[in-house]
């Protein structure tokens, strides 16, 4: 499973951050950071609500 | 086998909808909008869709993505005018009746509107319609937007329509913007994010009549204090109600505004067995803020209580487990100018600010809003990595002491 994000479209509110801290961190550089790209398949779930949370739809889940 | 059925089919409602289907309900799902076209996602209504960056089809609610995989009854334009909660049936307004299983009632809220008749060219922001008709309106080029109440929809609207380079004058009939949320302090920092942006902002005045011209189109507004205002374009933005309206003769007990309006439901989100309710018309007791009772007009708390009441549904029916009290901590994001305001919590006017980080001078800042030995709310502006810890440590506890380590590292 790898995560995607749409830097165009993510304006770093960190939502997804809440989710998953384990894998989003937003920094003080107001920018967003994937601590990792391609996730545990345990976190499968969250990286689920993640995506369905983050209200500009900037994240993707692939495979 | 009788229906779940869903009373509106915005965020609150297509949640539970996504949340019944993913705990494994197969059974017939009805759900119900009076909106002849699917809700929209309401936060780019006054963003992205204003400004005209985004096509409206662009805000589509994520989970009406896949409504096809979703298996929904879907009908819409059909409003229900009557529930009985101890047969669970509901009415509609195209005269038929529906026998149900278990009814989730996410009917949202509707904005306030001024009594009487307005001119053509006044608008209120709820729908993707209503954008539209103001971006119509904007692309003409109007000289001057009017803007009355400078809650969080009428402040977006002055930014978005200032990004587009049009004149702004925004009215607000309290001292302070925000002055039933926020004290007076940081209502200023509002106040001063749009001057500074060029609005004309104008507080402690409301809007005395409107001025037309002979066809009926808006011209300006007197105001209370005598002042004209010409405007080919105003924006009413001046709060929106719960839309419980169709409940009044239900028998479920419905909240006096004083209370904070809404359906009176318990820490599950109940209002009546198998009649849940989820989203800015519910008022429940939240178990994050010692059981206060809240009604949060919110995009993320209509998410989760819907999700919530999706759950809870199944368990009342028998399909699924206790998902027990229903608790959060509520979040809004608002984006005006280059300022993110994030804002975890319920604050009050009186509670007490500390800026823990930053300064409301630099328009970069945390502020902790305290009361007695509990921290109640959080906001940030410029600030999303604190601001969403900060939310995250609410969620933990409540003390005052707590909070401020979070600050001290
Ligand atoms: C312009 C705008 C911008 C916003 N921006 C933000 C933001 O930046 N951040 C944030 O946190 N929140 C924001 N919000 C608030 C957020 O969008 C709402 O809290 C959220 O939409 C609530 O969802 P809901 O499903 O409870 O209700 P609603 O979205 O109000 O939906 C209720 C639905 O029920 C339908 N309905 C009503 N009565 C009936 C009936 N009798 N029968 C059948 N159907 C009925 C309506 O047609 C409607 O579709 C914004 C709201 C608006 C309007
Ligand atoms: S929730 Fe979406 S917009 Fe917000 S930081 Fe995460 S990816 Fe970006």
């Amino acid at each position: 499973m790898k995560i995607n994000v749409n830097y165009d479209l993510c304006e770093a509110n960190a939502i997804c951050m809440a989710v998953a801290p384990e894998v989003f961190e937003v920094r003080d550089d107001d920018n967003l950071y994937l601590l990792t790209d391609e996730p545990a398949e345990e976190l499968r779930p969250k990286m689920e609500e993640a995506v369905r949370r983050c209200p500009k739809q900037a994240l993707e889940i692939e495979g | 086998m009788k229906p779940l059925v869903v009373v509106g089919a915005s965020l609150a409602g297509m949640s539970a909808v996504q949340s019944m289907r993913s705990g494994g309900y197969a059974g017939p799902v009805v759900v119900l909008d009076s909106s002849p076209e699917m809700p929209h996602d309401r936060p780019p209504l006054s963003k992205q869709v204003l400004a005209g960056e985004w096509d409206l089809d662009r805000a589509g609610l994520p989970m009406a993505r896949n409504m096809s995989e979703l298996d929904v009854d879907l009908r819409l334009g059909v409003s229900a005018v009557g529930l009985d909660p101890d047969s669970l049936q509901l009415s509609l307004s195209d005269g038929s009746t529906i026998s149900a299983a278990g009814i989730v009632i996410a009917t949202g809220s509707v904005p306030r509107q001024i009594p009487g008749e307005v001119p053509s060219g006044v608008f209120v922001l709820r729908t993707g319609a209503d954008s539209l008709a103001l971006r119509d309106e904007l692309d003409r080029g109007p000289e001057r937007v009017l803007v009355i109440g400078a809650g969080f929809i009428g402040a977006e609207v002055a930014a978005t329509c200032r990004g587009r380079g049009l004149e702004v004058t925004m009215v607000e009939a309290t001292e302070v913007p925000l002055q039933r949320v926020l004290p007076a302090d940081l209502g200023s920092f509002v106040a001063d994010l749009h001057r500074n942006n060029g609005v004309d902002v104008r507080l402690g005045v409301g809007l005395d009549s409107f001025l037309a011209d002979a066809s009926g189109a808006v011209r300006g507004v007197t105001l209370t204090d005598g002042c004209e205002i010409a405007a080919q374009v105003v924006l009413i933005g001046i709060g929106a109600v719960p839309e419980v309206s169709w409940l009044e003769d239900s028998g479920l007990a419905l909240l006096p505004p004083q209370e904070g309006g809404g359906i009176r439901c318990d820490e599950s989100l109940r209002a009546a067995p198998k009649v849940l309710a989820a989203g800015d018309c519910a008022s429940w007791p939240n178990g994050s803020f010692n059981g206060e009772r809240m009604r949060v007009e919110q995009w993320e708390s209509a998410l989760e209580q819907g999700t919530h009441a999706g759950k809870q549904m199944l368990f009342e029916i028998g399909a699924g487990e206790d998902p027990g009290a229903f608790s959060t901590v509520p979040w809004f994001w608002s984006d005006q100018y280059d300022a993110k305001i994030q804002m975890a919590g319920r604050a009050d006017p009186g509670d007490e600010v500390h800026v823990v980080d930053g300064s409301v001078a630099e328009g970069r800042f945390v502020a902790l809003f305290k009361r007695g030995d509990e921290c109640r709310a959080a906001l940030g502006v410029n600030r999303p990595r604190l601001a969403i810890r900060a939310r995250m440590k609410l969620a933990e506890t409540l003390a005052w002491d707590s909070m401020l380590e979070l600050f001290d590292q």
